[in-house]
């Protein structure tokens, strides 16, 4: 009985694919993965038991009603004009604070907006009252 | 006239350590990047123009507040009452925290103005409200 030889396996894993495998795997990851920033707009609140008192004529009312409408200083005024008016009210009193008061049955964008027309008058010290 | 041989090395770039550095890119990749972790609720942000961008994914903690006044944190709903006390063991845990406030646009006030006091009360004071980015009007 002649026994067959035995054929000599060599085991070994071909290499030259690899870098596609991980090429692809790369690819994978760059596509799946969502870069997406945050973005918004920051304030910082102030921190509790920090109230101070200051000074009427230099606190600027910035008042949201429930409909939407925003009043500034008592006089109505539209959202997009507010930068304008800030801006010529802080060029007329430097440490001049908008004190943002919103109904509390108003919305959070005209809020947003309103915070955003501040901005864009570099308004700095702007307060958040309490809803009302 | 003797010719000198011409020497038979073949000039090849050596693509045996390809693996390794597409490997070593991809490790890169995966360790930077922050996968979401939260699906929140649904909301559409509103828009500003003098939007920042939020420094770092990792010191950020989001909260939702849908247009009905829910607040989910980590995709658990809470009361408003009950916001102090998860974010300020955030806050305690990471000093750098800012608070992002995904709310939705249609949102009402009072809930925005609870969150604002609860976040007051747990000193988490740097806050980041989410919007969408609006073309400059001028």
């Amino acid at each position: 009985m002649a026994l067959r030889e035995r054929k000599a396996r060599v085991g070994a894993i071909p290499e030259g694919g690899m870098a596609d495998i991980a090429f692809l795997l790369l690819v994978f990851f760059l596509v799946t993965t969502t870069i997406d920033m945050d973005k918004g707009l920051g304030i910082i609140l102030p921190a509790e038991g920090q109230e101070l008192e200051i000074n009427k004529k230099n606190i600027l009312n910035c008042l949201i009603s429930s409909s939407g409408s925003v009043l500034l200083g008592g006089e109505p005024v539209a959202i997009k004009d507010i930068h304008r008016r800030v801006k010529e009210e802080i060029r007329q009193n430097d440490k001049l604070i908008i004190s943002v008061k919103a109904h509390e049955k108003s919305q959070y964008n005209v809020y947003v907006e309103v915070l955003d027309q501040l901005k864009m008058a570099n308004a700095t010290r702007v307060s958040i009252a309490e809803t009302e | 006239m003797k010719f000198k041989r011409k020497s038979n090395i073949e000039s090849k770039i050596s693509t045996s350590s390809m693996p390794d550095i597409i490997f070593m890119l991809l490790i890169f990749f995966m360790v930077t990047t922050v996968l979401r972790e939260y699906s929140g609720l649904p909301i559409s942000l509103p828009k500003a123009e003098r939007i920042e961008k939020l420094e770092s994914k990792r010191h950020t903690a989001h909260i939702w507040v849908s247009k009905d006044g829910l607040i989910s944190i980590e995709d658990k709903l809470f009361k408003s009452d009950a916001v102090r006390h998860v974010m300020y063991e955030k806050r305690a845990s990471d000093p750098q925290l800012t608070v992002s406030l995904k709310a939705d646009l249609a949102a009402r006030m009072d809930v925005i103005s609870s969150i604002h006091n609860e976040l007051r009360k747990a000193d988490a004071l740097r806050l980041n409200y989410s919007t969408k980015v609006k073309e400059p009007s001028q």
